[in-house]
């Protein structure tokens, strides 16, 4: 099904910001909005709530450090004991290092593999921006037509009087 | 929303737009090669070239081709390693700690300086692999289930901590400068023109179109892998001290080591960097995103630490003597006036003396002045581990096996090649990779190009007052 959608470009972000909240007053649903860089206090005007890729990262973290003490305890401990310089088998302070960093090992690519999974970031030959001017220096105000429904004129007006430079459709083949 | 600081200098100038960082920042990608960067690749594949012949006869004929001997078994190879190493320090405290301290003049450097630390990292990481004399069987350090019954490496050692360390720390910093890479990378998707160039940077940049969500989740990852990095960057120069300072060897058996190893690569790092940045804002006009400021900013970061080394190798001396330890205060008496005095006073001279010019702001501001203090630091460095690791060696508790240490030309060969692997490795970057991170610079832009922007009065004079959304702006304030 093909979807439409109505584009205002900004190129101020600022404008943007007091825009999106402007248009989101007046009712409109915003789809999305793409920068070419994190424009802060985007999250609070749109809506979006705390990532919580930090909490997957804790609990990443957490698991390196039970797998990486398990694994040394395990290995030197139990499977396999040798005497090493006249110290116990299992002597943890010389097993923090490795834990530590399994930790950290863990903790990084747990959230990046996530953050890629529920980003949809994948390699992919063929990308759909809807405006290719949004990675380079303009703002891009997404919002879906629906069939009927969306006053076309009333919106062109809207995103207009809050500053937009442009106002373009686009029609997206899914 | 656009304050212009009385005091603080801009961190962009010449009055840039979004447009002209795309544009600044996507030439070197889109356009051929210039000379000047193609003379450079040659250079650097000589370099390569003679990093391969001596790889080459250091597998064939085995590790007799260096100058090693069985009293100073470490010398050219671990000097070697530490000093890569330190090196890439540098890389991830701008991207990482200076993320954390919130010091935005960090964002045009930043790129560059990580991927040096990669680089650096995996010339560091030959040295270690080719001293193993079969590096086939590398992966015997990793503890993996194997026919001898299940004999596991040793948790105790610290040579099995840095393999943990430093590919920890490889991994994590390039994921990190991945992440940083994927919505420039988009940019330069966006603008490609050729079909390989389109398809290469759209497979690079992940699919990324820069939705606010996406760069809401992208912030949260950056400021927690640059939580992670932080303490891992200081873990990986303290367990390679610990490649020492667990031993009993006089020089090296001291608890001062973490933290002095961990200053001296910060110090290397940043010397490396302002090496690097000097050359790279001159063969491709950076110099409205490298300006002065970020030279200076960095060279005081160079006396900071160029101090706390210094502090560190007198204190090693008074220690040693304080102690009342013979072995350690002949190490050290034999550092400072035995064979090796020309090492010791190099390292002195380069590392204590010379930084210390940049309390003169003249000499910080001064780009020529920089670019040779930073390659005396950068020798001065190599020698301070050169020093630390042969002298030690050298001359221990058992005279009789006293000797000396000299390099072959296949050690001068691997060395002098590791430059010219990141050298090479360095400019495939430049040309093909953003070398100025241009979302964050395009972030910092409003609050920091001293030029107001055009947009700033329009959106005042619409809505009234100035909503506070660009949380950039407290900067300025300062």
């Amino acid at each position: 099904m093909n979807k439409k959608f109505v584009l205002g470009i900004y190129d101020d972000e600022d404008v943007l910001l007091e825009a999106i909240e402007n248009v989101r007053a007046a009712g409109t649903k915003i789809y999305d909005v793409f920068s070419p860089y994190p424009v802060h206090g985007i999250d609070d005007v749109l809506g979006i709530k705390r990532s919580r890729l930090p909490i997957v990262a804790f609990f990443c973290g957490l698991f390196g450090t039970s797998f990486a003490l398990w694994m040394q305890i395990w290995m030197l401990g139990f499977d396999w004991p040798m005497i090493i310089g006249g110290k116990p088998h299992i002597s943890i302070p010389a097993f923090i290092p490795v834990t530590f960093e399994l930790t950290v090992l863990c903790a990084a690519f747990g959230m990046v593999i996530t953050f890629f999974i529920v980003s949809r970031l994948k390699p992919s030959f063929k990308v759909n921006v809807f405006d290719k001017r949004s990675t380079d220096d303009k703002f891009v105000m997404a919002i879906e037509v629906k069939e009927g429904v969306t006053d076309m004129d009333a919106l062109n007006n809207l995103l207009r009087t809050n500053g937009a430079i442009e106002v373009n459709e686009k029609e997206v083949i899914k | 929303m656009q304050h212009v600081s009385p005091i603080r200098e801009p961190l962009v100038t010449g009055g840039k737009t979004y447009h002209d960082i795309t544009e600044d920042v996507c030439r070197q990608v889109e356009a051929k090669p210039n000379a000047r960067w193609a003379a450079a690749l040659a250079v650097a594949l000589v370099g390569l070239a003679i990093f391969l012949y001596s790889v080459y006869r250091t597998l064939w004929y085995g590790i007799g081709e260096w100058g090693l001997n069985k009293t100073v078994g470490w010398a050219w190879d671990i000097t070697n390693f530490v000093w890569w190493v330190g090196i890439g320090h540098a890389g991830t405290l701008i991207s990482a700690i200076l993320l954390l301290f919130r010091q935005k003049w960090r964002t045009s450097i930043n790129r560059a300086a990580e991927a040096m630390t990669i680089f650096a990292v995996i010339c560091a990481a030959m040295f270690p692999v080719l001293h193993m004399g079969r590096p086939w069987l590398a992966y015997w350090v990793l503890p993996l289930p194997n026919t001898f019954g299940s004999l596991w490496v040793n948790f105790n050692s610290p040579l099995l901590w840095d393999v943990f360390a430093i590919s920890t720390y490889f991994s994590v910093s390039l994921v990190f400068w991945y992440i940083g890479l994927i919505p420039d990378f988009a940019t330069i998707r966006d603008r490609a023109t050729g079909p390989i160039a389109r398809r290469a940077y759209s497979a690079l940049s992940m699919g990324w179109t820069g939705s606010a969500k996406a760069w809401s989740r992208y912030e949260t990852v950056s400021l927690i892998l640059a939580g992670l990095a932080t303490p891992l960057v200081l873990s990986v120069h303290t367990i390679v001290s610990m490649d020492f300072a667990t031993s009993v060897i006089p020089g090296w058996h001291t608890t001062i080591f973490p933290p002095y190893f961990v200053a001296g690569a910060i110090f290397s790092g940043f010397a490396m960097v302002l090496t690097l940045m000097i050359i790279t804002r001159k063969t491709f006009h950076l110099e409205h995103y490298i300006t002065l400021e970020h030279v200076e900013s960095m060279n005081k970061v160079i006396i900071l630490t160029g101090s706390i080394v210094g502090i560190a190798y007198t204190t090693e001396f008074f220690i040693a003597w304080y102690s009342g330890v013979e072995y350690e205060q002949y190490a050290f008496i034999n550092r400072a006036f035995g064979p090796y005095w020309w090492a010791y006073w190099s390292m002195m001279t380069c590392n204590v003396i010379t930084p210390q010019l940049f309390w003169f702001r003249k000499i910080r501001r001064s780009l020529t002045a920089t670019f040779i203090i930073s390659i005396f630091v950068n020798i001065g460095m190599w020698f301070e581990r050169f020093v630390i690791i042969v002298t030690s060696l050298h001359r221990d508790y058992l005279p009789s096996s006293w000797a000396m240490f000299s390099p072959t030309i296949i050690d001068i060969g691997i060395y002098v090649g590791t430059i010219g692997l990141f050298f090479t490795l360095f400019l495939l970057f430049c040309k093909f990779f953003p070398v100025v991170n241009m979302a964050e610079v395009k972030a910092i832009l409003k609050s920091s190009s001293g030029v107001k922007h055009h947009h700033s009065s329009h959106a005042k004079s619409m809505h009234g007052t100035a909503p506070e959304s660009n949380t950039n702006t407290h900067h300025s304030n300062e």
